[in-house]
């Protein structure tokens, strides 16, 4: 059990880390593959408590589509976010 | 004003977490959620009403198949919307050239995907098919295959794509999605049961009432599929194009 809460507490650091990061950062690229991370890490943490449907939709959804759309529309803008 | 808007997000952050410590410890049998009604009455009676083992499918397409079929339409809605926002918007404009590579189809990623695609798409059916048993279902299914196309798409071009699952092809099957489920709707109303009550579907199937709603959960997952691959694609094809629909990224 102590591992699991190692591991909890590692992802959800994580998870924190990379929500500022996909705010702070100037690049919109680099704030759409960090936002794809995240979602990654939550789909991790929905593997872990056992909701593996949840999960599933997270790795397919959240992680690849979104992110592919997201690219494809940031090729089309500035890169460069002004805040 | 970017370091005014950081109070109240602090504030508001600092309350959620506050009051996140109401929250009942994770897997506890005497939390709320755990203890209502509803959630025993699905775990002891789901693996009975319909056979389906994997009961978080049995909620989705059966108990709540009402709130599927229109998450459905409003994933078929999102696609339309990008179409009628896109279609014409870049009419006039020159095409940007910051990111354009002029070049042939690199020779590594295309073979390489030539050998991913066909296994993502059984990978597809096989998780659409199975969503009764293990993990999966209509959506994950139907967002992997459109992702196969999208893996085309983005590893030749947007026609290379387009000419395996043009976009007329796209509408059609994803319109063709939501009738399907409709369909089985209605039909289990025409037998005499009310709309989406699959076990009525047992006088036209040669099974008893519990597998007809097993095997009416596998053909609204489909229709969940059909749609989903198809609005993913749609929406990839209009964004990456600006609604040109030819050349892509």
């Amino acid at each position: 059990m102590i591992g699991l809460e190692i591991f909890n507490t590692f992802i959800l650091l994580l998870l924190v880390v990379a929500a500022v990061t996909s705010l702070w950062v100037k690049d919109l690229l680099v704030s759409a593959v960090v936002f794809g991370v995240y979602s990654f890490l939550m789909c991790l943490l929905w593997a872990e408590m056992g909701a593996v449907d949840v999960a599933f939709t997270e790795a397919t959804v959240g992680a690849g589509i979104s992110t592919v759309v997201l690219v494809a529309t940031i090729f089309h803008l500035r890169r460069k976010s002004n805040d | 004003m970017k370091f005014f808007s950081l109070i109240p997000v602090i504030v508001i952050g600092g309350l959620l977490l506050w009051a996140g410590q109401d929250f009942p410890k994770w897997g506890d049998v005497e939390s709320p959620a755990s203890k209502s009604p509803v959630s025993s009455h699905f775990i002891a009676n789901t693996g009975v009403d319909t056979e389906v083992p994997n009961m978080v499918t049995a909620v989705l397409a059966d108990y709540r198949g009402f709130d599927t079929m229109f998450e459905t339409v409003v994933v078929f809605i999102a696609g339309m919307a990008v179409i009628a926002i896109l279609r014409g918007s870049s009419v006039g404009r020159p095409r940007r050239k910051d990111h354009e590579v002029e070049a042939e189809p690199d020779l590594i990623v295309t073979n390489t995907v030539r050998l991913i695609v066909p296994v993502l798409q059984i990978f597809a059916f096989y998780v659409l098919a199975h969503g009764h048993v293990s993990p999966g279902g209509g959506f994950q299914g139907g967002v992997v295959m459109g992702a196969s196309f999208i893996l085309i798409a983005l590893s030749w071009d947007l026609e290379k794509a387009m000419s395996r699952f043009p976009i007329e092809r796209c509408l059609f099957v994803a319109a063709m999605g939501i009738v399907l489920y409709g369909g089985i709707g209605l039909l289990s109303m025409m037998l005499g049961g009310e709309f989406l009550d699959y076990a009525e579907l047992d006088k036209i199937l040669p099974v008893s009432r519990e597998m007809a709603r097993y095997h009416a959960m596998l053909g609204v997952e489909i229709g969940v599929g059909f749609t989903v691959a198809s609005i993913m694609f749609v929406l990839y094809a209009n964004l990456a194009s600006e609604g040109r629909l030819k050349q892509g990224l």
